[in-house]
């Protein structure tokens, strides 16, 4: 099984280049809805 | 948000079989070894970078012509996940190349255009963050989009047009490709779960582009007030 550490670098790379990306989509769509709500409420304050 | 996890798992899932497949299932290439098992993972990721990009390319059309902010958020969502795809790419193909060629880079004509690729549909993304006004924004990046996917036939012609060091194409080459039944089943699973994951990727992207939307015009609302 010659190169067999290659083929897990391979995947592992590439599952954890996706993961990191799953999890930014997820981080920047959070803090987006945090701040829709911050502003929702300034405005309602504001009425 | 229930059907949202459970998409989630299902892709998972998904994935876990394609690696299982590559690894256990598909027999060992003769003349690479085991190293060719990077092979499933490679194509089918280069493959649906590439039809994430037809995506884009098809959004950024129907952007020019409808104008609507939903084509824009296709085509930006289309657009990352591509590029996620081919840094995959750009990072197996190197670690599969060094023990076969005894190289990690060469400047052949596949490893190139999948490089310029790259940095096409990166500056794609970086031009969105020079234009303020959401409407220029959208028309500009279309059109740079538009463009862009000039390379993607590039991408696939490279090894049908030019010597490269690239192997040359097992699917539509020339006589004496091919592949053998179960390599090819392979494959075709490894790229159906490729293609589940870009689905669910898009998808989270595109959700993302619609509450930035909803956040801009918020925004104006309070700077209104």
């Amino acid at each position: 099984m010659k190169n067999l550490n290659s083929v897990f670098a391979a995947y592992l790379a590439a599952w954890g280049i996706f993961f990191a990306y799953y999890i930014s989509i997820a981080r920047r769509t959070a803090a987006l809805r945090e701040e829709i709500e911050r502003l929702k409420n300034s405005l309602n304050r504001a009425k | 948000m229930k059907k949202h996890a459970l998409a989630s798992a299902v892709v998972f899932l998904l994935l876990g079989a394609a690696a299982y497949g590559a690894l256990f299932v598909a027999p060992t290439e003769k003349t690479m070894g085991t190293i060719q098992r990077i092979f499933y993972l490679h194509v089918s990721s280069a493959w649906t970078g590439l039809t994430a990009f037809f995506i884009c390319f098809l959004a950024n059309l129907m952007y020019v012509w409808r104008r609507k902010p939903r084509w824009d958020w296709v085509a930006v969502s289309a657009a990352e996940v591509g590029l996620v795809f081919t840094t995959v790419v750009l990072v197996t193909g190197p670690i599969w190349a060094h023990p076969v060629w005894g190289i990690w880079w060469t400047w052949d004509a596949r490893l190139t255009s999948t490089f310029v690729l790259w940095l096409l549909y990166n500056s794609y993304l970086l031009l969105r963050t020079l234009v303020d006004e959401p409407d220029r924004r959208a028309l500009f990046s279309a059109l740079f989009g538009i463009f862009a996917f000039i390379d993607v036939p590039l991408v696939f012609g490279s090894i049908r047009w030019w010597r490269t060091q690239h192997p040359q194409p097992v699917v539509m080459g020339g006589s004496g490709s091919g592949l053998e039944p179960t390599m090819w089943y392979v494959l075709l699973f490894s790229w159906g779960a490729m293609l589940s994951l870009m689905a669910l990727l898009v998808r989270a992207r595109f959700e993302f582009e619609a509450v930035r939307g909803e956040t801009d015009l918020v925004r104006r609302e309070a700077e209104g007030v």
